[in-house]
C-alpha cells in the first residue's frame, strides 16, 4: 500500500534541520518497507497471546501459571504477557501500522481524485516500442477510423482521451480499471474504520455474566452480575432496565455410542420484560440464537445443576432451604458446591458437596458417568462450629473457609453420606439434618452490549468488497495512432501484472480501427507479462521487453 | 446411515491409495526426466532468453502430445553427428515421461471423484455439511485441492504440479484416516448455525488455494535458483519459467486472500452470534489473524522492490505453515473454543 521509496530514497544528509528530520522519519514510517516490517511484527507479536494464558480469556489459568512458574510468571507479568493484546508493545505495533497506513493513504487519495478528473496519459511517441503492438492500414478516411476506434473503446468501457499534432497524426489514449485503485483505497480506509469501530465498542461497551437458577429471574442491575468487564466510558447507570425470567431449560445429550455425552440441544425458555411496565414477551434462548433487548444481547453460554436442599439445625428449625448452584468440573457434570447454613443453632453448619447427575453405584466413584440426571446423587461432608459474628465481608459462595469449623466424624472415619432425591439424613449428635429435595438447573447468561457493532460489520463488508476490486479489476491502457498516410498503430499495456487477454484486445481494436472488424480473439496465449505494478508513473516500456 | 458412512470410508481409502499411485506415477515422470540435465547443461551455452523460450514451448507442447514434444526438443540436437541415435533415445524417454505424467493425472482424476464421493456420502450419512470435525474438514479440503489440481492440469496445462500436489493429498488423507478419524455424529449446538456452512466453506476453499499457491511458490524458488545458476535440469526443464511460476502463484494467492479475509470476517460474525463477541483472541482466531497478516505481507511484498520474487515466495510458504498450524496445531495443542469432539 505504501509508497515504494527505493527509487527516491536519498542518503540522509549529514546535517538535517528539525523539519527535514521529521520529514525523513515520516517518509520512513510511511514507506512500504516499514509497513512490511510492522505487518511481520504484528503477526509475531500476536502469537504469544495464544501460547501464554491470557487474563482476559482465562484468569484462573493465569493464576495457575504464576503458581507453577513463579519466576517466569513474574517476568511475564512485568512485560504484559498475560494481556498481550492490550499491552503497550502490541498496541504500539498496530498504532504505528495504522499511522503508516494513514500516511500513505492520504497522498494516494489525492493522486486518485486528480487522476479521476484527468484525461488518460498522452499516447507515447513510439507505440512500436510497447510489447503488444500492431500496425495496419486504414480503409477509408482517417476520421472514420478514429471514430470507429473511439466507439470501440467506449463500448469496452474505456475512458478515452486524444490529441492531434501539427504533422496530421491523430492519437487516442484510453484507460480502464480505475476501480482497482478505488477498491484498494476503500479497503485500507475500511480497515481504519474497523479499528475505530472496535475501539468504540470496547470503550462504551460491556460484557457480564450471571448465573440464574431455572424458575428465578435476572434484573439488569450491576449487583446481579457475577462478573463484568466494561469499557472506560461505560457507566453502570447506563444499563437498560430489563428483566429476564428463566422459565425452563432443556438440555439433551448424545446417548449413542459415538461422542457419548456430547451436548445436542441447549434451550432456555425465557420471559423478557424490556423495561418496567412493558409487556412480557416469550423468547427461546439458544446457543447461536441470542435474545436481543435493544442494543443489548443476551447469550446462553453454559448450564449446570443446582440441587435443592433443606438444612435443619439442632433446634429443629430450617436453617437453609433452596437451590444451591454447583459448578461443573468435567464434561459429565461432576459438580462441586458448598451449602452454608451459618444461621443454624446451637452451632452453625456447613457442607461440602459433590453432585453426580449419573452416579455409578457399583464403583461408588466420585465421578459422574453421564451429563443428564439419570441417577442423581448428592454426596456431602458436613462441618460444624461455634456461632460467628457477621462480618459483612463478601464471601465466595463456591468455596468454604473451614477455619473455626470441625468436620463431623463417624467413628474413626469422616462422616460422609450419599443422598438420592427425596432422601434425608440426620447429622451426628443431634446437630440437625440435611435433605436433598430435588435438583434444579441453572443457566449462565452473558449480557453484552457493543455499540457501533453494525458500523464495524459494514466496514468489514466494505473492506472485503474493496479488496476484491483491488485484486480483480484489470487496469489497462490502449493507444491508437492514425498517421496522416493512413497507417494505424495500436498498442496496449497492462498496469497490473499477470493479466490475460491483452493481445486479443489489441487485435480487436486494430480490426475495429482499420475497419476489418472480426470477432474478438480473446483468451489468446499471453506472454509472461512484464510486471508493472506499483509504478504510478508507468510510461515507457522496459527496454528488456523484446 | 451407518452403511453410507462405511461406503464413505471406503471411498476415502480408495482415494488415498489412488493418490499414492498417482504420486508414484509422477515420481516416475520426474525420474524419467532426471537425465535431461545433460541436455540442459548443453542448452545453457545458448542464450538465456532462448532457453527460457524453449522451456516454455516444450511445456506448451507437452500437453498436446508426444510427437510435437519431440519436435520441440529435437532442433537442439540437429547438427550433432550422433543426432539420430540421440533423437531416438530422446523420444523413447519423452514417451516414458509423457506416459507416466498422463497416467498420474488420470489416476488423480479417479481419486478426485472417489474423495468427492466420500465427502458427499459422509454428508448424507451425517445429514449435514460434512465439516463437523477435523477428519471431515480434512477430507473436504482434500476434495477441493484435488478438484483444483485436476481443473488446473487440464484447463491451464499445469500438470507439472502433479508430484507435490499428489504428495500433499495422499499425506493429508493418510493423516485424516489414521489420526483424525471419528465416526459420524451430529453437531454440538454451538455449530448449528448457517454461518457453519459459510465460514467453513470459505476457509476450506481459501485453504486449498493457499496449498496450491505455495506449491507454485516452492517450484518457483527452485526454478529461479536454477535459472540464476543457468542450470535448469531434470523435470524443471518441463515447467514454465520462474517468472511465469511467480505469476501463477500470485494469481492463486490473489484469489485466496480475499476469500480468507471473508472467511475470517464470517467467523467474527458467527462468534458475535454464538458468544456475544466478534473477536476474543481465542487461539484459532489469533492464528487466523496471523495467517491473514502473513498473506497481507505477501501481497505487499510483491509491490516492494527487493522483496518481490524470492522473498515474497518465502512469505507465501510461511503463510501456508501458519495456515496448517492454525488447522492442526491449534486444535491439538491449545484448548480453545474451536476444539470440538476431542479432535
Amino acid at each position: 500500500m505504501a509508497r515504494d521509496l527505493t527509487k527516491r530514497r536519498e542518503a540522509p544528509a549529514p546535517a538535517l534541520g528539525p523539519k527535514q528530520t521529521l520529514r525523513y522519519w515520516w517518509n520512513q514510517l510511511t514507506s512500504m518497507r516499514t509497513a512490511l516490517v510492522l505487518l511481520f511484527l504484528l503477526a509475531i507479536a500476536a502469537i504469544p497471546g495464544s501460547i501464554v494464558p491470557q487474563s482476559s480469556i482465562n484468569p484462573i489459568k493465569v493464576d495457575q501459571f504464576i503458581a507453577n512458574n513463579p519466576e517466569l510468571g513474574a517476568f511475564y507479568e512485568k512485560v504484559g504477557m498475560f494481556h498481550v493484546y492490550t499491552s503497550p508493545w502490541f498496541s504500539a505495533i498496530y498504532l504505528l501500522l495504522f499511522i503508516s497506513l494513514i500516511g500513505c493513504i492520504i497522498p494516494r487519495v489525492v493522486v486518485y481524485t486528480k487522476a479521476l478528473r484527468a484525461e488518460p496519459v498522452p499516447t507515447p511517441k513510439r507505440l512500436t516500442r510497447l510489447k503488444n503492438h500492431r500496425t495496419a492500414q486504414v480503409e477509408g478516411s482517417n476520421d472514420e477510423a478514429l471514430t470507429r476506434a473511439r466507439t470501440w473503446l467506449r463500448r469496452h468501457r474505456y475512458r478515452v482521451g486524444g490529441s492531434s499534432n501539427a504533422a496530421g497524426d491523430n492519437t487516442l489514449s484510453a484507460e480502464r480499471g480505475y476501480l482497482r485503485e478505488a477498491g484498494n483505497l476503500v479497503f485500507h480506509i475500511s480497515l481504519i474504520l474497523v479499528l475505530i469501530g472496535v475501539a468504540t465498542g470496547s470503550l462504551y461497551g460491556y460484557r457480564g455474566g450471571a448465573i440464574v437458577v431455572v424458575g428465578q429471574g435476572f434484573a439488569n442491575v450491576a449487583t446481579q452480575y457475577d462478573d463484568m468487564t466494561s469499557g472506560a466510558r461505560f457507566e453502570t447507570s447506563d444499563l437498560p432496565p430489563f428483566q429476564i425470567q428463566v422459565n425452563d431449560f432443556d438440555a439433551q445429550f448424545e446417548i449413542g455410542p459415538v461422542q457419548t455425552g456430547a451436548a445436542r440441544v441447549f434451550r432456555a425458555d425465557v420471559t423478557v420484560v424490556d423495561e418496567p411496565g412493558a409487556d412480557p414477551r416469550h423468547e427461546l434462548l439458544e446457543v447461536n440464537h441470542p435474545v436481543k433487548i435493544g442494543s443489548t444481547q443476551v447469550h446462553l453460554l453454559g448450564h449446570g445443576y443446582a440441587p435443592v436442599v433443606t438444612v435443619r439445625d439442632g433446634d429443629g428449625n430450617v436453617a437453609w432451604s433452596g437451590p444451591v448452584v454447583f459448578l461443573p468440573q468435567d464434561g459429565n457434570f461432576t459438580s462441586l458446591g458448598v451449602i452454608k447454613a451459618f444461621d443454624a443453632k446451637p452451632e452453625r453448619l456447613a457442607f461440602q458437596a459433590t453432585f453426580l447427575p449419573t452416579a455409578n453405584i457399583e464403583q461408588m466413584g466420585m465421578f459422574s458417568q453421564f451429563p443428564a440426571p439419570i441417577r442423581p446423587v448428592l454426596a456431602v461432608n458436613a462441618f460444624h462450629g461455634p456461632p460467628r459474628d457477621e462480618t459483612g465481608l463478601p464471601e465466595n459462595v463456591y468455596s468454604l473457609n473451614t477455619d473455626g469449623l470441625t468436620q463431623f466424624t463417624d467413628g474413626d472415619d469422616l462422616w460422609r453420606k450419599a443422598l438420592e432425591p427425596g432422601e434425608s439424613v440426620d447429622l451426628p449428635d443431634g446437630q440437625g439434618s440435611i435433605s436433598f429435595d430435588r435438583v434444579e438447573r441453572w443457566v449462565q447468561l452473558q449480557i453484552s452490549s457493543t455499540p457501533g457493532l453494525e458500523a464495524t460489520g459494514l466496514a468489514i463488508a466494505l473492506a472485503v468488497t474493496g479488496l476484491c476490486f483491488s485484486l480483480f479489476i484489470r487496469p489497462r491502457r490502449l493507444f491508437v495512432r492514425v498517421r496522416d498516410d493512413g497507417t494505424v498503430e495500436v498498442a496496449g499495456l497492462d498496469r497490473a501484472d499477470a493479466r490475460l487477454g491483452l493481445d486479443g484486445e489489441v487485435d480487436a481494436l486494430t480490426a475495429a480501427t482499420t475497419g476489418h472488424e472480426t470477432e474478438d480473439r480473446s483468451g489468446s496465449p499471453d506472454e509472461p507479462d512484464e510486471s508493472t505494478e506499483g509504478d504510478p508513473e508507468y510510461g515507457e516500456p522496459h527496454p528488456t521487453d523484446n | 446411515m451407518e452403511n453410507l458412512s462405511a461406503w464413505s470410508d471406503l471411498a476415502v481409502i480408495t482415494a488415498m491409495v489412488l493418490f499414492i499411485v498417482a504420486l508414484i506415477c509422477h515420481a516416475a515422470e520426474w525420474g524419467s526426466a532426471r537425465t535431461v540435465a545433460s541436455r540442459a547443461t548443453r542448452e545453457t551455452r545458448v542464450s538465456t532468453a532462448q532457453r527460457r523460450q524453449r522451456s516454455l514451448a516444450s511445456v506448451g507442447a507437452a500437453s498436446q502430445g508426444t510427437s510435437t514434444d519431440t519436435e520441440a526438443d529435437s532442433p537442439d540436437d540437429s547438427g550433432d553427428s550422433v543426432a539420430d541415435a540421440a533423437e531416438e533415445g530422446l523420444s523413447a524417454r519423452e514417451r516414458r515421461i509423457e506416459m507416466a505424467g498422463r497416467l498420474g493425472l488420470n489416476i488423480s482424476v479417479i481419486a478426485t471423484m472417489s474423495v468427492v464421493l466420500g465427502v458427499v456420502l459422509r454428508g448424507i450419512a451425517a445429514g449435514r455439511a460434512p465439516w463437523g470435525n477435523m477428519y471431515e474438514y480434512t477430507i473436504s479440503a482434500v476434495a477441493v485441492i484435488a478438484i483444483a489440481h485436476v481443473v488446473m492440469a487440464y484447463v491451464f496445462k499445469m500438470r507439472w504440479q502433479g508430484l507435490p500436489v499428489s504428495l500433499i493429498l495422499s499425506l493429508s488423507l493418510g493423516l485424516a484416516y489414521t489420526a483424525l478419524y471419528v465416526d459420524v455424529a451430529p453437531l454440538v449446538p454451538a455449530l448449528t448455525s448457517p454461518w457453519f456452512v459459510i465460514h467453513i466453506a470459505g476457509a476450506t476453499v481459501a485453504g486449498a488455494a493457499f496449498n496450491v499457491g505455495a506449491v507454485a511458490s516452492i517450484l518457483y524458488l527452485i526454478r529461479s535458483n536454477m535459472e540464476r545458476r543457468e542450470k535448469v535440469s531434470g523435470y524443471f526443464t518441463r515447467m514454465p519459467s520462474a517468472e511465469k511460476l511467480d505469476a501463477i502463484s500470485y494469481r492463486i494467492h490473489a484469489f485466496a486472500f480475499p476469500l480468507w479475509t471473508f472467511a475470517v470476517a464470517a467467523g467474527a460474525v458467527w462468534a458475535q452470534a454464538a458468544w456475544g463477541r466478534f473477536w476474543g483472541w481465542d487461539p484459532k482466531e489469533t492464528f487466523a489473524l496471523v495467517t491473514w497478516v502473513i498473506y497481507a505481507c505477501y501481497m505487499h511484498a510483491r509491490l516492494t522492490a527487493g522483496w518481490k520474487g524470492k522473498r515474497a515466495a518465502i512469505i507465501a510458504i510461511i503463510g501456508l505453515v501458519s495456515f496448517w498450524f492454525n488447522f492442526y496445531g491449534v486444535n491439538l495443542i491449545f484448548d480453545g473454543l474451536h476444539s470440538y469432539a476431542g479432535i
